[in-house]
């Protein structure tokens, strides 16, 4: 645990060092004070939305932006060390490969949860301490950060896995940026045109139901669109999603543990067996 | 140390090992015994395995077939925090995290190594680096890379160094204090390895040479037991009262009973010649009875290099 905790806290001085989490933090956090006073345009008001809206509209926002800051954080984690040559000596010091690759994810998820909890938290606080908002709705708010933070390390791990499979650093920025599209963009694409060629309805809303559980981001924007009642009638999703097929928050965020868990034991195994 | 036990008179034992990386062959058959406190140097061409053969004892590469056992353990698979606490490694051509510096580099390495963060200073100032520690390692220049190399290699007393050409980037002076810092290492009794290419430099250094040639094992032991393998002629080198040498030499050529002697080069003075190594004593007995005008005998044995020179042209593999 120790030897894990070092190789993590090394991540964390590295992101404080480049400006990384600061960044982060920046972008996030004027990211949500802008959707939250843009975002209230439609309704006619000059008051902030409530945090509901504020939830759809992060959520919408979260969905492209923390797959594409974890995968930055870790397309080049383990590839760049290869190939500099820092691994070889790292692995003839006492530490063991799953310590390695383990105290990496514990770093990178560090990194995101401050940008997420200091970027989105900061954010909504600085609304509240100026009346901008008020408190109700908190815990859909908060459900939004935390499955945030599930996603940015889900994509941590597929980051890590492309990072361990490529040969060289230049192939994994390449393939970060085709994983970004294919779970981000393609696949929703490919599954909206599926339903629109679908004009006998041969897709069952549990096909679609399934369809959507494979993507991680799909499960991602369901979580925060579908579990809390307000936001649900405001997101309008409810019509889709509503009592159907049974897609309850544990089977969401358990599918989204399981795209963490997967990438994130391959890696192990690929590392475990790799000759330097 | 009569109470050394078995296993840790010999802190490397390899036996019968090859190693092939997708099919093609890097080392071949390699057996070697490595005892507690030896210093030894591996010499070759690039290519001829050296630094493979590093990498199978570290436990980075597992053997494709045979056995190795360092430090009493299977360096692929034996539980590594133990083991690997012992172990010092300097790799060829080292690299690091530029962004660190030299001092938060060493730190991050103690701290791994689980030793004392006051040792990190120590070895900073004894490599030469104490002023440029808080400087960030891409500042630094090939050879204070090299040293911060050395440096993390000696974190936590080793007492097992592998060091992978250690002096290429060092300039003369570095070099020498670089030898002396092994020599005072090994007096404490640590066991090192070095692969060089400066022949020269680790003549007087090692206690056995083992000489690689295209994954293989060609020559091992110390430069006196090389140098009987190869058999390599003793040259002499005489100096004669004035225009003496031509006679001289015609009475030398035909002394019986040094069948190996050859006369190489006769001037006014100076007469160059050479015999076996086994002839030697033979025929400096009979120089300086024989012939009172000889007045300067110099007796070269042949240099580490000349040895490379001979495993690698004429042993048929």
């Amino acid at each position: 645990m120790k030897m894990l905790w070092i190789i993590a806290h090394k991540e964390l001085r590295d992101g404080i060092r480049n400006r990384w989490i600061a960044a982060a933090i920046m972008l996030l956090g004027t990211l949500a004070l802008a959707l939250s006073l843009l975002g209230s345009a439609p309704t006619g008001s000059i008051r902030a939305s409530s945090l509901d809206i504020m939830v759809i509209n992060l959520a919408n926002l979260s969905v492209y932006l923390i797959p594409l800051i974890a995968l930055m954080l870790s397309y080049d984690s383990l590839v760049a060390e290869f190939e500099r040559g820092t691994m070889l000596l790292l692995l003839t010091y006492p530490i063991a490969r799953w310590q390695v690759v383990m105290g990496k994810f514990v770093g990178h998820a560090l990194i995101l949860f401050m940008a997420i909890f200091l970027g989105y938290g900061g954010a909504v606080l600085i609304l509240l301490a100026s009346g901008q908002a008020d408190i109700a709705g908190w815990q859909a708010y908060l459900s939004m950060m935390l499955s945030s933070l599930l996603l940015g390390c889900v994509f941590i791990a597929l980051g890590y896995l492309l990072s361990i499979l490529v040969k060289e650093r230049a192939t994994a920025a390449g393939s970060a940026i085709a994983l970004w599209l294919i779970f981000v963009v393609l696949y929703d694409l490919l599954l909206f045109g599926l339903l629109l060629l679908d004009d006998q309805q041969i897709i069952s809303q549990q096909v679609l139901s399934m369809l959507m559980l494979a993507s991680p981001t799909d499960s991602y924007r369901l979580i925060n669109l579908s579990l809390f009642e307000e936001v649900r009638h405001a997101s309008g999703i409810s019509a889709l999603v509503s009592d159907n097929a049974g897609l309850s928050a544990s089977l969401l965020s358990g599918v989204m543990v399981l795209w963490l868990l997967v990438p994130l034991a391959a890696v192990l195994l690929i590392f475990q067996r790799r000759e330097l | 140390m009569s109470e050394t036990s078995a296993v840790s008179r010999d802190i490397i034992d390899i036996n019968n090992v090859s190693k092939a990386y997708a099919g093609n062959s890097v080392l071949n058959n390699i057996n070697l015994q490595i005892n507690s406190g030896e210093c030894i140097v591996l010499i070759g061409h690039n290519g001829a395995g050296k630094t493979t053969l590093m990498k199978l004892m570290l436990g980075l590469t597992r053997p494709t077939s045979g056995q190795i056992n360092v430090l009493g353990n299977n360096p692929a698979f034996s539980a590594k925090t133990a083991q690997h606490q012992s172990l010092g490694y300097l790799p060829e051509s080292v690299a690091f995290h530029e962004a660190m510096t030299g001092r938060e580099l060493m730190h991050f390495y103690s701290r791994l190594k689980g030793s004392p963060r006051t040792e990190c200073d120590r070895l900073l100032d004894l490599v030469g680096l104490a002023k440029a520690a808080n400087r960030r390692i891409g500042t630094y220049s090939k050879g204070m890379r090299q040293r911060l190399g050395l440096a993390q290699a000696m974190l936590g007393n080793p007492r097992l160094l592998f060091l992978d050409e250690p002096t290429t980037g060092l300039d003369p002076q570095l070099r020498q204090q670089f030898y002396e810092l092994i020599e005072q290492l090994h007096q404490q009794g640590t066991t090192s390895i070095i692969s060089s290419h400066a022949l020269n430099e680790v003549e007087a250094r090692a206690d056995r040479f083992i000489i690689m040639k295209t994954g293989s094992m060609i020559a091992s032991g110390s430069l006196h037991e090389l140098y009987q393998q190869a058999a390599l002629p003793v040259q002499f080198s005489l100096q004669t009262a004035d225009n003496r040498a031509a006679e001289i030499a015609d009475r030398l050529a035909s002394l019986s009973g040094v069948s190996s002697l050859e006369i190489n080069q006769v001037q006014a003075n100076k007469i160059k010649l050479s015999c076996n190594t086994q002839h030697k004593m033979q025929l400096l007995r009979q120089l300086t009875t024989a012939d009172t005008d000889i007045i300067d005998i110099n007796i070269m044995p042949p240099q580490l290099d000349e040895i490379y020179r001979y495993f690698m042209q004429d042993r048929p593999q």
